[in-house]
């Protein structure tokens, strides 16, 4: 899954085949409390699913469970879980190893030669746009580029998957909304498939071409959007009618789903 | 603040210091300078030591004078006399072995305790109540026992040097691996990492800046060890312990008070060096060097 579509961009060109599937999931921690219920969707290269809900309603357990971190108690997920990505909420770099270091980690772990892992870092680095910081420690970084550098590090694998975990939610607005751009620059230039999760109903709309809203506990899908901007997508699609009439209906669902 | 005056940046060489400390991106003055007028602290308390010395000193009686000796009397008896700061150093030199041996055996039994309490969860329940034990236990009162299981020798004086700068090493080292970022660990197990592998690439560098903390203690800890084993354990070349009971018993206090003087000097000697090593080591990315 590592050649990108050819051809037209369009969505119409989404792979059939759901590289990422959750089958009526559910969660039942040890102590009786019921996270997850009954969740079902899947996701295919080419599309851009992200889950926006209420705090503490289960989403960062979807992506554990979706990486194997955690298992559910209830249904099943279907992945290979080889091509996964997974993006932190904290970048989580390793402080004592410079940029160049941190995003050779996992090549590292797979072991890796060390001039192809050099090369792939290097391609890493540069689509990022940390060019002339590899050297540089994580402590001398903003939070923008440590969130950039644990992207470049899991690209470095070329995933298929890609979860992230509210990755831009500790940052400002003007560093997220420029994150949010080159993100989708590496999504339409990579079409993987992705399911993002985040607080920010604008950050949903603008990434996705699914927005998928959760309930409190138990955490269940009570609403299900449709986005339909092509890719890419100018920074001013913010401002557009249409744009803020979708951030509306999200906006309702998900106060419904507060109650 | 970003400006910095041009006078700060006169000589070549501090500006370079100062760039390579302070690389952030943001533009700071450099923090490493310390202006002459932030070292006038050192003196002024060496000067209010010197003069307490002295002002206690006149208080004595004449006759008991011998017991607080005036300080220019330890600099010319002690330090100056070539017999005596040879006696001085050559013990010196002896005591430095045994703590450096008593403090290498403790990094490295303390180290691999460390690791396995880390492992093993049972074996650091099992091990960890005897740790503290072993820090509390009186020293004075085993030292009999340590004497009939050990003799009188180099092995013996060690034991007491390891016994008291042991403790340090292990605790901080767990302290150090059990703190890596949850975060850190998913990602390891998410792509397959081996527990060796988390080991050495995760939870060892983890625990170097407390580490190094342990570090500066035993080695304090361990000269400490070493003069308290010499003292117990009388035979044998003299150390620095053996000269502070043999100036106490010939009634050479000033003698004796250079002797305790070099003692806490090479007690300072090992600890600024951890610092220094720590400071060489975490520089580029931990927080707490550079301070």
């Amino acid at each position: 899954m590592t050649a990108p579509l050819s051809g037209s961009a369009g969505l119409s060109l989404a792979d059939p085949v759901p590289l990422l599937g959750f089958h009526h999931v559910g969660m039942t921690f040890p102590d009786g409390t019921v996270a997850l219920e009954d969740v079902s969707f899947e996701v295919r290269a080419g599309e851009f699913v992200t889950v926006v809900g209420p705090s503490g309603c289960g989403k960062s357990t979807l992506l554990r469970i979706a990486s194997g971190l955690t298992n559910a108690t209830g249904g099943s997920v279907s992945v290979d879980r080889a091509s996964i990505g997974y993006v932190f909420q904290d970048a989580t770099l390793l402080p004592w190893r410079t940029v160049q270091a941190n995003v050779e980690l996992l090549a590292e772990l797979h072991g890796v030669a060390k001039a192809e892992r050099t090369r792939k870092a290097d391609d890493a680095i540069a689509q990022v746009g940390l060019d002339g910081h590899a050297g540089k420690f994580p402590k001398q970084l903003s939070g923008g580029m440590r969130m950039r550098a644990s992207l470049a590090r899991s690209l470095v694998l070329d995933p298929s998957v890609f979860l992230f975990d509210e990755p831009f939610g500790a940052l400002d607005e003007i560093t997220r909304e420029r994150l949010n751009d080159q993100l989708l620059d590496l999504f339409v230039a990579k079409r993987f498939a992705a399911l993002f999760i985040t607080h920010s109903i604008y950050e949903a709309v603008f990434l996705s071409t699914r927005v998928l809203v959760m309930s409190a506990r138990p955490g269940r899908i009570v609403g299900d959007f449709t986005i339909p901007f092509d890719y890419p997508r100018s920074p001013d699609l913010r401002f557009d009618a249409h744009f803020s009439e979708l951030t509306g209906h999200v906006s309702a669902a998900l106060r419904g789903a507060h109650a | 603040m970003t400006a910095v005056a041009p006078s700060e940046l006169d000589r070549p060489g501090d500006a370079a210091i100062a760039a390579e400390a302070v690389p952030a991106p943001v533009t700071t003055v450099p923090r490493r300078r310390r202006p002459l007028t932030a070292l006038w602290p050192m003196p002024v308390g060496f000067a209010l030591i010197v003069g307490m010395w002295y002002l206690l000193s006149a208080r004595l009686e004449p006759s008991r004078r011998f017991l607080l000796p005036w300080p220019h009397d330890v600099v010319t008896n002690g330090f100056l006399n070539g017999e005596a700061m040879g006696e001085i150093l050559a013990s010196g030199w002896l005591t430095t072995k045994l703590a450096i041996f008593g403090l290498l055996v403790s990094i490295i039994m303390g180290g691999a305790v460390g690791v396995l309490m880390y492992r093993f969860k049972w074996y650091e329940r099992m091990t960890f109540p005897y740790l503290v034990a072993l820090q509390a236990v009186p020293i004075l009162a085993i030292s009999p026992l340590l004497q009939i299981a050990f003799g009188y020798g180099f092995f013996a004086k060690s034991v007491v040097c390891i016994i008291i700068s042991f403790f340090p090493i292990p605790t901080n080292l767990l302290l150090g691996m059990k703190s890596v970022d949850r975060g850190m660990l998913d990602l390891f197990d998410l792509h397959g990492a081996s527990w060796t592998t988390k080991l050495r690439k995760l939870a060892l560098p983890n625990a170097l800046p407390s580490l190094f903390a342990a570090f500066r203690i035993s080695a304090g800890l361990s000269v400490i060890g070493a003069i308290v084993g010499e003292q117990f354990f009388q035979k044998g070349d003299p150390g620095l312990g053996q000269r502070l009971t043999q100036y106490r018993t010939l009634i050479e206090y000033e003698r004796l008070y250079a002797c305790l003087i070099m003692s806490s000097l090479l007690g300072i000697v090992v600890f600024v060096f951890f610092g220094w090593l720590s400071n060489r080591v975490l520089r580029s990315w931990h927080e707490s060097a550079q301070h």
